[in-house]
């Protein structure tokens, strides 16, 4: 901090307004409205926790957890839905993170900051984070299923029916892929930051190539940051309904995904289904608060975790300088 | 820490684990394509039901029952309304498309483009009640009466014998059989107005309604909890007539219709057992049982396919 | 001899990984492409294809049409009637009614929370603002839909005696929630990013701490702040669950925001399940999605530049 500010004297000349200033007054009135914003946050925030908490709580046992929604869904569990979001976001996972640390390893060990292919990339990546998810989901139908899986089918299944250019998965997991892959280049590109330079210096001293003290050196060293990055994935991955209404979601199934071609049951479309389109509204209440409050669960402890990891990760930081 | 890693790096350690760490990816790495390869080959069919949401809770229910019949049979069934099931048919990516009205000209053009030639069999009956908030003071309509209030001709109540409120129009997304069989039937095949709230199940608008004492809704009778049915007439002239079992499958009721099953071509193996066997006694009891109304024995007897 | 093969072997391996790495690296700028490559080929036909062209000209979705002989001129989204009408301007004005109630509920709060979380708050107050507003971010959108659903919406039509219970206020306060994490987030780091020497040249002339938060921090970090507010604008535009659930999806031209509203976004997630491949509803609905893209790109492009801009100011990098 202390050696940058010689220089921002010059640059933020602009940002010193020229005014007197008055030495009365406490800013209470700031204090006080931009305290009464937080206040609102964290009312609003109470206000649903509570609210889902106090409907949720009774419905969530064990049952509820093992077992498949039966009488047209005012009755059994969640189970199949928790499977499938689980089994979602492991493939997501699977293909997601590897592309991701190398996305952010490329970014921080093979190029300059300031040359055009960071750049591009860099700018890639921001606004990949900002496309909407309904969008995704689009592009899902248009580019998995119908371009990919279509294509698949017409070479390998000309006679049969469908059997990958259909709503499935893998495709669902490969969107949300896309969808996640921001959170994690972002998480591992801060953990890369953090490594000392003295690290990669040593390993190239003692004759290691730039692979190996990638692969040996810096990529152990990032694992909290990767860790953290693939939870919040996880996490956001495990949320989103938009991006999977059309590439694999199903309304009911009887059974539980075992292949890559299946359709699979999920959390978050089997609250908004349930909301919106089961059979007796006032009958399914209780089951949906459950439902709710096992996805906020699942998606807040994984956060909770990645959160954990992160200050640990930059307390260690600090304690090293 | 630091140091022991480093020292640890010298090149003969380098060498074998990095060459252990090369087979392990590339056994993952073959094993992974392995795996994919396995995945495109090997992947069998299940038998896929789609469309209607007013018949989904039937098709879930047969697909239970006969699996649990039928093991080894795995059918997998979703919703999201008419078109998407005959949207599916066409695009062939769906077995059976469940949907609560015929297909259109448009679509059966479509199909014959695609070359896909539909088949099309009544599975159960279905009425379309108009629902009122049980608060609601009116308790008849005529299909003057509900074409007016859910064109926007008509916005009070008061001009239909209630209270001088303001009509309250609930309805489902256009994806929907009910929403193009009611359009159809009752509006003539008028737009609806654009201040109907389109909801995207049967349940949602039965759940507004419940709540709205000014609202008005549409949907299968099976779905009714928490509100109250209007009586109708067709003509004027006509008596006024709730929805009920009887009425339905009688033919009394105006606004009632078939459900179907469409298919492409003639079913054949397991599709024709399985539709068989919704058409047989056992099936239409559990429509029955499922608050639907089942076909008249001798339409059910006259479907099966042979 | 060992030893050389080792050499050879570890070459083609580095050679091999490295490639992969940047291979993979281009994986993002990939899928941008890919995006809208993909969603602009399904909106292509709208302007070349003539059968589509019929019922989904530029002129009829942007333009007053006459449907019926002898009745007024309307605006109108009815993509499944007999007269097939694709007008966007109703899904337009419904979707920037959501998003303006959206930011009117979200910058008063993100803003304001943001700026008594970098300038006011004891360190206490910090950790429990921070994990809270964390929180809030990790909230999916279909939770937040379904409590709109479920719970907003009635207590609003109570309060305040509204005739739809669903409306463009309702979905507007729920994506205000989803968004208060973006604002707050980009605004807290724009004005913690202001050097510690702004704020001691403030207080040598005599400002009191607050004045120098108001009078210096607050002014040098607008940039930030207002990149955070356009940010959050994007999402509130293409979020997508929340209005679904909240909104009542009536495609209404009204400037009330008690009225239902449709937006682009749930539009496409209500409707694209039951279009015909190839069909014109189909290609309209992925028009919409390029419309959304841009608009995104736009704004995070931008945002991006402000961002980066401020940061290299604040860091006197200026050239």
């Amino acid at each position: 901090m202390s050696c940058m500010a010689q220089q921002t004297y010059v640059s933020s000349r602009a940002a010193v307004p020229n005014l007197e200033f008055r030495p009365k007054g406490r800013g209470i009135v700031p204090r006080g409205l931009t305290f009464a914003a937080v206040l609102i946050i964290l009312l609003m925030l109470a206000i649903i926790m509570g609210n889902i908490l106090v409907g949720g709580m009774g419905t969530i046992s064990w049952e509820f957890l093992t077992h498949p929604p039966e009488q047209g869904m005012k009755a059994g569990g969640v189970f199949p839905a928790i499977f499938g979001t689980v089994a979602l976001v492991i493939l997501m996972v699977i293909a997601v993170v590897p592309i991701g640390v190398f996305t952010a390893i490329y970014l921080q060990e093979y190029t300059s900051p300031t040359s055009w292919t960071t750049r591009l990339i860099r700018v890639a990546i921001n606004n990949l984070a900002g496309v909407p998810s309904i969008v995704f989901g689009l592009f899902g139908l248009g580019f998995f299923i119908a371009f990919v899986g279509g294509g698949i089918d017409t070479l390998f299944f000309p006679e049969e029916g469908p059997v990958w250019g259909q709503p499935a998965i893998i495709w669902a997991s490969l969107t949300l892929a896309l969808l996640t892959l921001p959170v994690v280049i972002v998480s591992t590109e801060e953990a890369l930051r953090t490594i000392p330079r003295e690290l990669r210096e040593g390993s190239y001293a003692l004759g290691g190539t730039r692979l190996q003290t990638i692969w040996r050196i810096i990529i152990p060293q990032a694992l909290p940051g990767i860790l953290t990055g693939s939870i919040l994935a996880v996490s956001r991955g495990a949320g989103e309904v938009a991006p999977i209404m059309f590439t694999g979601a199903a309304y009911y199934l009887p059974y539980l995904p075992g292949k890559l071609n299946d359709q699979f049951m999920e959390l978050g479309y089997h609250i908004y289904i349930m909301a919106t389109q089961s059979p007796d509204i006032e009958a399914t209440k209780p089951i949906l608060y459950g439902t709710v409050l096992v996805l906020l669960l699942l998606t807040f402890s994984l956060n909770s975790v990645a959160i954990l990891i992160r200050s640990r990760m930059r307390r260690s930081r600090v304690g090293a300088q | 820490m630091l140091q022991a890693r480093l020292i640890s790096t010298d090149s003969r350690q380098t060498y074998n684990s990095n060459s252990k760490g090369y087979k392990m990816k590339k056994m993952l790495l073959t094993g992974m394509f392995l795996i994919a390869i396995a995945g495109i080959v090997v992947a069998g069919r299940n038998i896929t039901i789609k469309g209607s949401d007013t018949l989904v809770r039937l098709g879930q229910r047969w697909a239970e029952e006969y699996m649990k019949q039928n093991p080894g049979v795995v059918i997998q069934v979703s919703g999201g309304g008419s078109g998407t099931g005959i949207a599916a048919l066409l695009n062939g990516t769906t077995d059976i498309c469940e949907a609560s009205r015929d297909m259109k000209e448009k679509e059966y053009k479509l199909a014959e483009r695609k070359g896909i030639e539909p088949l099309r069999v009544s599975v159960a009956l279905d009425g379309i009640a108009v629902f009122l908030n049980k608060g609601n003071s009116v308790k008849e309509l005529s299909f003057a009466q509900l074409k007016g209030i859910y064109t926007g001709a008509i916005t009070n109540w008061k001009e239909v014998g209630g209270t001088d409120t303001r009509i309250i129009l609930y309805g489902r997304e256009n994806n929907s059989g009910t929403y193009a069989f009611f359009k159809k039937q009752v509006l003539n095949k008028e737009d609806y107005s654009e201040y109907t709230q389109t909801l995207p199940g049967t349940a949602s608008v039965v759940n507004a309604v419940s709540k709205d004492k000014n609202g008005i809704g549409y949907g299968g009778i099976a779905w009714a909890t928490g509100v109250r049915f209007a009586a109708v007439r067709k003509a004027d002239a006509d008596s006024a007539i709730l929805p009920s079992v009887e009425s339905i499958s009688s033919g009394d009721y105006p606004i009632s219709r078939d459900l179907y099953w469409f298919f492409n071509g003639k079913p054949t193996g397991e599709l024709k057992t399985l539709v068989n066997w919704a058409l047989s006694e056992e099936g239409q009891e559990i429509a029955e049982a499922m608050d639907y109304i089942p076909l008249p024995k001798e339409r059910a007897k006259a479907g099966m396919i042979d | 001899m060992e030893h050389l093969r080792f050499k050879s072997k570890s070459r083609w391996r580095e050679f091999a990984g490295e490639k992969l790495i940047s291979i993979s690296a281009f994986t993002a700028l990939l899928s941008i492409l890919l995006i809208f490559v993909f969603v602009f080929k399904e909106a292509i036909p709208i302007f070349v294809d003539d059968y589509i062209k019929e019922d989904a000209s530029l002129d009829k979705m942007l333009c007053q049409q006459e449907f019926y002989e002898g009745r007024e001129a309307k605006w109108s989204w009815q993509p499944n009637s007999e007269v097939p009408k694709f007008s966007l301007l109703p899904l337009f004005i419904g979707t920037l009614k959501a998003a303006l109630v959206a930011m009117l509920f979200a910058i008063p709060l993100g803003v304001g929370a943001a700026i008594y979380s970098s300038e006011f708050a004891s360190r206490r107050m910090g950790e429990i603002i921070k994990p809270a507003i964390e929180t809030f971010a990790a909230i999916p959108s279909v939770v937040l839909g379904f409590f709109a659903l479920m719970v907003l919406s009635s207590f609003l039509q109570q309060v305040m005696g509204l005739t739809f219970r669903l409306n463009a206020m309702n979905a507007g306060i729920a994506l205000g929630l989803a968004i208060v994490p973006i604002i707050f987030t980009v605004a807290e780091d724009a004005m913690t990013s202001v050097p510690g020497s702004l704020r001691d040249a403030a207080i040598a002339l005599g400002a009191t701490p607050w004045q120098v938060s108001l009078t210096t921090v607050l002014p040098a970090a607008m940039p930030g702040i207002f990149a955070g507010i356009v940010l959050g604008f994007g999402r509130a535009v293409g979020e997508t669950m929340i209005v679904l659930m909240a909104s009542g999806n009536a495609a209404i031209i009204s400037i009330s925001v008690a009225d239902s509203v449709r937006t682009f976004s749930a539009t496409i997630a209500a409707e694209l399940g039951e279009v015909v491949f190839g069909d014109t509803h189909y290609h309209v609905l992925f028009l919409i999605g390029l419309l959304l893209f841009i608009f995104t790109f736009v704004v995070n492009l931008g945002g991006d530049i402000v961002l980066t801009r401020l940061k290299e100011r604040l860091q006197g990098r200026t050239t």
